[in-house]
């Protein structure tokens, strides 16, 4: 390989302290870290409730959400980030000044949660519609004829029941999570791959800083990917184990 | 359609229309009418889909050795296809795309043989990166598509054609590849409007698509969500297009349910 005697003359420059690069770009990993277990979160609750709208909601609410999740599911994130990020920040400042109070500066941070957030609920809506639906109706009916009150209903029978048809695409919505935070670079967020991109640029090194962010990348693939088949082993606990053939 | 015209569907209609009114008239849309940018924006649409196709059908062929591998293949072909995969899936595009644009973009201009070759011409643009990087990211995702079609089609189906004394090869072409692909038409739809979804990020390494097009003339002319909004509504529009298109190869295929 050629790049390689380039590789090891600039393996230094990875290193934790200036001049080296190390703990910038750890910092900006954790940064895109952050970002993704936020926007998770946030998409996780908007699923939830857009699942929930989506099965038992009125019939507006179900077609309100449909548009909600075919939109986000048409046009790339790149431009629903490009939109909200102005339209969620002008459109807060307008309330606060209609509300007679002084315009904030959004953090890149927290507008980043809030949009990778709404892109993730629309993706999660659909896992989460999916699992509802394989839990077996003839428990949820059972205990609404028990007079289980409903929020208690969602807590002891419908999730405990459709986590383990939830985790395989919800660890899938994580990984888009992880990755789509890369796309923040663009509206100039200093996440793991701008900050990468600064790096290189700054010392030429192209190879060696996107290829070390790309382990970095990978590494959180592999951990997570991990955590969840461990997460869906543990929600299967109980289930009979369905015979191959 | 009788079931779709219900009552709230008819007033949801009419805000929506009422809502494409109100952008059509009280947005600022007078840079549509420069003739400069109605060039470009249609340039930029052109790029965009000839770059989707381009890389869909490239990565699709890809795919197909790589599915292959995984699902039939001898360990030593298996690993490395996985790996692959594994690569693609795990990093992100926008990393891969300025990995190969800058990394290998620097790293030519030192080869002299690169230097004075033919495709130099070529090399120096940015738009086989952009082809490049889709490409394998499509191959990637798709491989893994490919090897789960492969895994799915029924042995007896190619036990039977081997007992015919059907060459192997011809086994693949006639039984195998057909019987993968039409089982996996509707999740390579899916694949075809992520890969859309994907094109944007191309601008980033100056390859002049439609969005690129878009973040120039908000550039040029301070109009913030117009040129945006426009430009969702492209989107959707192509994503509409695959996604009847794919509808339309599914009803030709011919379905027998067990």
């Amino acid at each position: 390989m050629i790049a390689a005697p380039l590789l090891a003359s600039t393996l230094d420059l990875l290193a934790w302290a200036p001049p080296g690069w190390g703990a910038t770009l750890m910092v900006a990993l954790g940064k895109s870290i952050l970002i993704a277990i936020g926007a998770f979160a946030l998409g996780l609750l908007i699923g939830i409730c857009g699942a929930y709208g989506k099965l038992y909601g009125s019939p507006v609410t179900r077609d309100l959400l449909g548009i909600y999740t075919t939109i986000v599911r048409a046009v790339p994130e790149l431009i629903l980030i490009l939109i909200l990020y102005f339209a969620v920040t002008s459109s807060l400042n307008n309330l606060l000044l209609a509300w007679g109070f002084e315009r904030i500066q959004i953090s890149g941070f927290f507008a980043g949660i809030a949009v990778l957030g709404i892109v993730q609920g629309a993706y999660a809506t659909e896992v989460l519609r999916g699992a509802i639906l394989s839990v077996p109706s003839g428990q949820v009916e059972a205990a609404r004829a028990m007079g289980m009150p409903p929020l208690m209903l969602a807590w002891r029978v419908t999730f405990p029941q459709m986590l383990a048809a939830a985790i395989p695409g919800l660890a899938n919505l994580w990984l888009i999570a992880t990755k789509d935070t890369a796309l923040l670079a663009v509206v100039g967020y200093a996440e793991l791959t701008l900050v990468t991109r600064q790096a290189a640029s700054t010392t030429k090194a192209f190879f060696t800083f996107f290829m070390a962010a790309g382990v970095l990348y990978l590494a959180i693939s592999i951990i997570s990917s991990l955590l969840f088949a461990r997460a869906e082993a543990w929600a299967r606990r109980g289930q009979t184990r369905p015979r191959s053939s | 359609m009788q079931g779709f015209w219900v009552p709230r569907r008819i007033v949801m209609a009419v805000i929506a229309a009422g809502l494409v009114v109100w952008c059509a008239t009280a947005l600022n849309w007078s840079w549509l009418a420069d003739p400069k940018y109605q060039m470009l924006l249609l340039q930029g649409t052109w790029t965009t889909c000839w770059l989707l196709v381009v890389t869909m059908v490239l990565g699709l062929l890809l795919a197909i050795p790589l599915g292959l591998a995984q699902a039939a293949g001898p360990w030593w072909l298996a690993a490395p296809a996985n790996g692959f995969c594994g690569l693609v899936r795990g990093t992100p595009l926008l990393l891969q795309l300025w990995l190969l644009y800058y990394g290998l973009g620097s790293l030519f201009p030192s080869i002299p043989w690169i230097r004075q070759s033919d495709l130099w011409p070529i090399l120096r643009q940015a738009w086989p990166y952009a082809v490049l990087a889709l490409t394998l990211s499509v191959a990637g995702y798709s491989g893994e598509v490919m090897r789960g079609a492969f895994k799915g089609v029924p042995h007896g189906q190619l036990e039977a054609a081997k007992a015919m004394g059907m060459p192997r090869f011809t086994i693949f072409r006639r039984i195998w590849l057909p019987q993968a692909i039409q089982r996996v038409l509707p999740t390579l739809g899916g694949e075809t409007v992520l890969t859309l979804k994907a094109t944007p990020l191309v601008a980033t390494i100056t390859v002049v698509d439609i969005y690129a097009v878009s973040s120039r003339i908000r550039q040029d002319t301070f109009v913030v969500y117009e040129p945006l909004l426009l430009l969702a509504v492209v989107y959707m529009a192509i994503a509409g297009l695959i996604v009847l298109l794919f509808r339309w190869l599914e009803s030709r295929v011919p379905v027998k349910l067990a």
